[in-house]
């Protein structure tokens, strides 16, 4: 690289521009496919769905029971919370690093390191395409969920734009936090039980398995120092709470302060990582 | 009689085969913890908001833990490998190996499979329930023994049959990549007692989808508080579904076309 001349503004400029080509046209591709395997798709959401049914009942079961409210929330309450949870896990599905596990085991690296890009950007574009098909399955499910949980929602304007910036949001944290984990796999061959560590925290500490106020003080605390609330528990928040603008703006804020942070981590990582790479035949 | 010396067979060969990866061991055992422990932060949370939960103690609820736990073992080590190979060979036109072969085809095909270090939930599960006995304190007689192991069994064969009725249906649908999510999302409603659902959906997860025979039946025997005329109505539950799901096993064949023919 240090041998090629400066490169000049045009260049870059047309650069950006493929780049950019590059991510309209893998996005239209997984769009495409995605919609051809409808009902395994569906299949998959169905199952997926059932995490967030599953925490709403037993929540709404002992709010009835303590007289209506727990820890300040009422069933309308969490099924609001619980019915937006399942269209942020719908976006912020990411290449896992069970993936990567096996693209760095079985040398299908090899391939894609030949190509121009870095391997992430067809990640990135891939997962992003997949999810507007993916946005179209869930409208009927919280059509479903919405007549049988009966939510309460009171949502302003702009928060449903904060929103639709947030998921994307959480979107590039989680893939950068998971691709950087997935790197691992160069020295260990085997990424599962770290990735289990990982999605524990992600469980307990991102509002995945109950909205953050319910947990004692010290872990809610806890929740501020780490990436994982901003890729759950505030996008959710954005339409469910009562966030005022500057809580808004922070929690935007946060977002890009982690997604750069990952990408931080991922590149550092992902310079080390590579020169440990080797693969047979092919 | 032949059957079964088959099985034993080849749960010998995937013993075998498994026992060359101990580090997998190790690693099995550290992600069964964490998922353990997971179960009981969230019962700390509920229990922290309430001292019981549609009838039952936390004591209670985590003898239901450790029954889901088993199963899970039971259902990762041998049901859900060789049902997903059957998927596979399907689409891939390989089960002629299977049907060339003079035993009981859905036998043969329900054997081929085991991962040995899955099967650590069950110890864990065992573990579990342990504790919550030793928590409730009281009795356990005998007969409330038999009847759990028993009440265990059917729960086992129930999640079987279901799993065979989910693998056959790949002689209609091709992709069946979805099936591990799908069940996983269904059985993790095992965590909870069944009566905590809302109507449709508790009578979904008894019938349609076993779930609350296999685990809330066995967990309602070891805390006492099963009659048995819930565990008659299991056992004919079980044969019930035995018997469909090999009716619908040998309908499905009639579908199987090969690959080279």
């Amino acid at each position: 690289m240090s041998t090629l001349p400066a490169v000049s503004p045009p260049r870059q400029e047309g650069r950006l521009r493929s780049l950019g080509d590059f991510y309209v046209t893998t996005m239209r591709t997984q769009i495409q496919a995605q919609f051809q395997y409808r009902a395994a798709t569906y299949m998959y959401l169905l199952g997926m769905v059932a995490e967030p049914v599953i925490y709403l009942v037993v929540w709404s079961t002992i709010a009835d029971q303590s007289g209506g409210t727990v820890g300040g929330l009422t069933a309308g309450q969490f099924a609001a919370y619980y019915i937006v949870w399942t269209l942020v896990r719908t976006m912020n599905i990411v290449f896992t690093p069970y993936g990567w596990e096996w693209r760095i085991r079985e040398g299908e690296l090899s391939g894609q390191l030949l190509r121009p890009l870095h391997p992430i950007h067809y990640d990135i574009a891939g997962f992003a395409g997949e999810k507007i098909p993916w946005l179209l399955y869930y409208l009927p499910i919280a059509v479903v969920l919405t007549l049988v949980f009966d939510p309460t929602f009171d949502v302003r304007p702009v928060e449903i734009v904060v929103f639709a910036v947030a998921i994307w949001g959480a979107y590039l944290i989680r893939t950068f936090n998971q691709s950087a984990l997935g790197l691992v796999t160069f020295w260990t061959t085997r990424v599962g039980a770290l990735f289990s560590l990982y999605i524990v925290l992600e469980l307990l500490l991102a509002g995945r398995l109950v909205p953050l106020t319910l947990l004692p003080g010290w872990a809610q605390a806890l929740s501020w120092l780490l990436p994982f609330r901003w890729t759950f528990y505030f996008p959710i928040e954005t339409l469910v709470g009562d966030l005022s603008n500057a809580e808004l703006v922070v929690g935007l804020g946060m977002q890009v302060l982690w997604t750069v942070v990952g990408i931080g981590i991922f590149s550092l990582v992902w310079r080390r990582a590579i020169r440990r790479y080797t693969a047979v035949g092919n | 009689m032949t059957t079964i010396r088959i099985a034993l067979l080849h749960l010998r060969v995937g013993l075998m085969n498994d026992l060359q990866y101990r580090v997998n061991f190790a690693l099995q055992v550290l992600q069964s913890l964490l998922a353990v422990a997971t179960g009981l932060i969230v019962f700390s949370l509920v229990f922290s908001h309430t001292t019981e939960l549609n009838g039952w103690t936390q004591s209670e609820l985590l003898a239901l833990l450790g029954v889901q736990a088993i199963m899970a073992g039971v259902i990762h080590s041998v049901i859900q490998p060789n049902m997903m190979r059957l998927t596979e060979d399907v689409r891939d036109g390989k089960l002629d190996h299977a049907l060339t072969k003079p035993v009981d085809s859905q036998a043969l095909v329900s054997v081929r499979e085991v991962q040995l270090w899955q099967a650590v939930d069950i110890p864990i599960g065992a573990v579990l329930i342990g504790v919550a006995l030793a928590r409730i304190g009281g009795d356990i007689g005998v007969l409330d023994a038999l009847a759990f192991a028993f009440a265990l069994a059917l729960g086992a064969v129930v999640l079987y049959c279901f799993w065979l009725v989910l693998a056959t249906g790949s002689f209609w649908v091709v992709h069946m990549w979805f099936l591990p999510e799908l069940f996983e999302g269904i059985f993790q409603t095992g965590r909870w007692p069944v009566g905590i659902y809302p109507d449709w959906l508790r009578f979904g997860i008894t019938f349609l989808v076993p779930i609350a025979f296999a685990i809330t039946v066995p967990a309602e025997a070891v805390t006492s508080r099963l009659d048995w005329q819930t565990l008659g109505f299991t056992a004919l539950f079980t044969v019930g579904a035995l018997a469909v799901s090999r009716w619908f096993w040998r309908f499905g064949l009639t579908r199987y076309t090969g690959a080279s023919a």
